[in-house]
Formats: structure tokens, C-alpha cells, sequence
């Protein structure tokens, strides 16, 4: 880490009425591959975010109980084992029974080309794969995710 | 769109969240409603969880929840990871060792960051723990950040305050200084399996022994516990029971919510006098000024805090920096 002069130590008194992006980050299913995840976590409270780190082997259920508790904007999910196709959507699907469909869901992981467009049409929003950088998600995560008004 | 208070006491998830999240964004119509909210507070017991970063916190936290649960109580947790103070954002991993719970409708569960705020709780947190009472949790337990030996905050707002410690962490002498360890109403010696809890536990009593406590006062107890397996969570439990009983005597219950109430007025008013004052320092570029005399040693900021203080910096300080504006420039 670079060390970062004294004077740029952000001043909390500023933050008072506005908003502070939260964004939960979540590994749903079985595989137990979490650095990709623990990245992104990083990037994103570099950011400036609050990220809700969940951990490994959640359910759809738990991450989308998460998110409803902690009031967060989006939700990005790492997926590994294969499992994205029945995941995501289901992640998706559960937020719009809570009447949370406002929640942005996106992901990254081993996820072929071919299943994008599928993912996409049920409602994930983008999916990163393998060789996406950091800042091209940072990027998209600060001009997609906007606090919920 | 402003929550009301209705919602909340209808147990209503999503506005309590989202009510929770305006209060730490400090958006001002969620204060409104807590003005409402607030004569439906004080009938939560608030069970305050501090220690050292790794010392077992949310381990034990989640421990905790699952015989608290077994009881039949409800629950809310307010657990609080710190923020960066170069980007101002946070990684909030407390939820990671809460899993069991992830599912429980009898328990809610909120991460928060410090925002800059020092003390080891974030400036919202009484707020919360507010919401969660009046949501009608039974119980609600805070977990603070990982501190170290002066971020004694959650005294003022917990029942019972466990301060956890874990062996191998210094010698006698540490356990002797002032601060977090004269917080603890129970001691854990967390992670007792590992070689030196013993001799931890023993530093611990030996500390505690030292004071005299008279009749009617509270001897922290020391307690041996290993959150990972729940090895002596049950007794841990005994004596947390034991001082909810002894705090609920009318002489101590009207004495902590006497504090309360004071911690509660303070931190309100110490937050709103500063914002005001900042606030009409601010306007014309006032507060610029100034600072910049300061910075170079033509005023001195007690003068000016005392004038501020004294109202005087309405007018008057406007006045005197304007001066002062125009004196540098001849």
C-alpha cells in the first residue's frame, strides 16, 4: 500500500445527509473459492463504499435476508462451481417477491459467454468474467449503483 | 420517503432497515421519527460486547444469539466495523461468523461503520439500538469495534458490558491500567483453550480483587468461555442473568437510566451545537477566514472558541474577520 498524506484523511463531519453507497458482496453456493470475492470487497471500500461481506456457502435466502436488513443498493455475488444459471435468477427472483426489484444484482465468476444473455433477460444486470479488471467493475459500480432513494 | 413510526412498531423489516440506515446517513426526517419512537424505548436489555480485534467478538455474539433464541427471546444486533479513513469506505464482515441466524426471523442484524466516529461505536449507534428496541427485540447486543484500551463508549449504553480478553495478551501490569478493562461488568476469557488462560483468568481476579467492593456493589466475575464450540457460554449466560437481575433492582435501573439518559442528551447535543456553530461560522466564508488566521498566528483559537461560545460570533466574529480581512491587506 502506498502511504497517503495526512491532509486527504476524509472529514466525517461532511457526510452529514448524504448518502453512502452499500453494497453487499455474497459467495451463494457451494464452491469455497472466496479471494476473487475478498478482492472485490477490497476495491470497493476503496472505493469509498460500504460493503456488507457475507462470506462463503450462502443461500439465495440468506444474502437476499441480508440485504433486506442492511438496507444496501446492490448486490454482487461471485460465483465458481457452475451454479450461476439457477443462482442468480434465484437471488433475483426473491428480491422481487420482497418488493426489493430497486436492489441491482451483479456478479462475476466462471460463467461461459453463452449464459450471459439468459442471465441478463431474468434480471442480473452485468456479469464480469474472468480477465475483467478492477477498475472496470469499480467503475461500473460507481456509475450503475446510486443510493436507493 | 420518510419511515413513520408505525411501521416500525408493526415490526415492519424494511423500513426498520431502512429507518436504521437514514438515521446513520443522518437524514433529517428520520430523527422526526425517532422523537415519536422514543417514549416506545426502554424496554430492551442492551448487552454491550467489546475486546481487541480477534478476540472472539462476533463469535461469541453469535453464540450468544442462538441460547438467547433457544430462550424464546428475540434479538437485535448492531455490530459495528470501523471505516477507512482514506476512503471513507468500509468492509463490514461481522455477518461472516452470524450465520446461523442468517434465516432467523427473531433476529436482525445490522453492520455499521464508524464513519470517523472514535469510541469504538458509530455516532448512529444509540439511534439504532433505539429502533431495535421499540421494534420490541428482547434483547439487543452491540458489538463494538475491535478496540483497545481507551474506546469505553458502550459503557454508557449497554446493561452489561462483557469486555472480552484472550490469553497470551500481556502481563499483569496491561490488565492493572485504566480504561477498557475498568468497563467490564463480566470478563471473558475467551479462546480458554489455549495455553495461558489459566494464568489470564488468575491476572484477571487477581485485578478485580484489588477494589473493594461494598454491600450492594457489582464484582465483575471472570468467566472462561470458547465462543468457536460454546464451551462455557451457559455459565457465561448464568451470569449475565445474574446482572440483568442485579441491574434491575429499582435503585440501579433508575441510576442507569439516569446515565443513559444524560449519554443520550450529550452526544445530541454535542453533534448539534457543533453542526450550528459550524454551520453560521460557515456562512460568508467566515470559518475560512478565520482558520486561516489562525494558521498563520494572527488570532488564537481559544478567543475564538470562547467567543463562539459566548454567541458572540453571530455578528461580531463576521465583524472581526472581515477586519481581520482587510488588515492583511494594508
Amino acid at each position: 500500500m502506498k502511504s497517503v498524506p495526512a491532509k486527504k484523511i476524509s472529514r466525517s463531519r461532511t457526510t452529514k445527509g448524504k448518502r453512502k453507497v452499500r453494497v453487499l458482496v455474497g459467495k451463494p453456493g457451494l464452491d469455497g473459492h472466496d479471494r476473487g470475492a475478498k478482492i472485490i470487497a477490497r476495491a470497493l471500500r476503496d472505493a469509498g463504499k460500504e460493503v456488507i461481506y457475507t462470506g462463503l456457502h450462502q443461500t439465495p435466502e440468506m444474502i437476499v435476508n441480508a440485504a433486506e436488513q442492511e438496507d444496501v443498493d446492490a448486490i454482487g455475488l461471485s460465483i465458481l462451481s457452475g451454479a450461476h444459471n439457477y443462482l442468480f435468477p434465484k437471488v433475483v427472483e426473491l428480491l422481487r417477491k420482497k418488493k426489493m426489484g430497486k436492489v441491482v444484482v451483479f456478479g462475476g465468476g466462471i460463467i461461459p459467454e453463452n449464459d450471459i444473455p439468459g442471465l441478463r433477460k431474468k434480471g442480473v444486470d452485468r456479469i464480469f468474467t474472468p480477465g475483467a479488471t478492477l477498475s472496470e467493475i469499480v467503475e461500473y459500480v460507481n456509475k450503475r449503483i446510486r443510493p436507493r432513494a | 420517503m420518510a419511515i413513520s413510526a408505525k411501521e416500525i412498531l408493526s415490526g415492519d423489516v424494511q423500513a426498520a432497515a431502512r429507518l436504521m440506515r437514514d438515521l446513520d446517513d443522518e437524514i433529517p426526517s428520520a430523527h422526526r421519527t425517532l422523537k415519536t419512537l422514543y417514549r416506545h424505548t426502554g424496554r430492551a436489555t442492551i448487552l454491550g460486547i467489546t475486546g481487541a480485534p480477534g478476540a472472539g467478538k462476533s463469535t461469541l455474539v453469535d453464540c450468544v444469539t442462538g441460547h438467547l433464541r433457544q430462550e424464546g427471546k428475540t434479538v437485535g444486533i448492531v455490530a459495528i466495523d470501523p471505516t477507512s479513513p482514506f476512503s471513507g469506505g468500509a468492509i463490514l464482515g461481522d455477518r461472516i461468523r452470524m450465520q446461523k441466524h442468517a434465516l432467523d426471523e427473531g433476529v436482525f442484524i445490522k453492520s455499521l461503520a464508524t464513519r470517523g466516529h472514535l469510541g469504538g461505536l458509530s455516532k448512529s449507534t444509540i439511534d439504532i439500538v433505539n429502533v431495535m428496541d421499540a421494534m420490541g427485540k428482547d434483547v439487543v447486543i452491540i458489538e463494538t469495534v475491535g478496540v483497545g484500551q481507551d474506546e469505553v463508549e458502550i459503557v454508557k449504553v449497554a446493561h452489561t458490558n462483557l469486555v472480552l480478553v484472550v490469553p497470551g495478551m500481556g502481563d499483569d501490569i496491561q490488565a492493572m491500567k485504566a480504561g477498557i478493562l475498568e468497563i467490564a461488568d463480566i470478563f471473558v476469557v475467551n479462546k480458554s483453550d489455549r495455553e495461558g488462560a489459566d494464568r489470564t483468568k488468575q491476572e484477571l481476579e487477581t485485578m478485580v480483587g484489588m477494589n473493594t467492593y461494598r454491600e450492594g456493589e457489582w464484582a465483575p466475575p471472570v468467566m472462561a468461555a470458547v465462543a468457536q464450540t460454546g464451551a462455557g457460554v451457559p455459565e457465561l449466560l448464568s451470569e449475565v442473568e445474574r446482572h440483568w437481575k442485579f441491574i434491575s433492582r429499582e435503585e440501579n435501573l433508575e441510576r442507569y437510566r439516569r446515565e443513559k439518559a444524560r449519554v443520550e442528551l450529550m452526544e445530541i447535543l454535542k453533534k448539534r451545537l457543533l453542526e450550528k456553530a459550524v454551520d453560521d461560522l460557515s456562512r460568508d466564508g467566515v470559518l475560512d477566514l478565520l482558520l486561516q488566521d489562525i494558521a498563520r498566528k494572527i488570532r488564537d483559537p481559544y478567543s475564538i472558541a470562547e467567543q463562539v461560545v459566548d454567541h458572540k460570533f453571530g455578528f461580531h466574529l463576521t465583524e472581526g474577520a472581515r477586519k481581520g480581512k482587510g488588515n492583511r491587506r494594508r
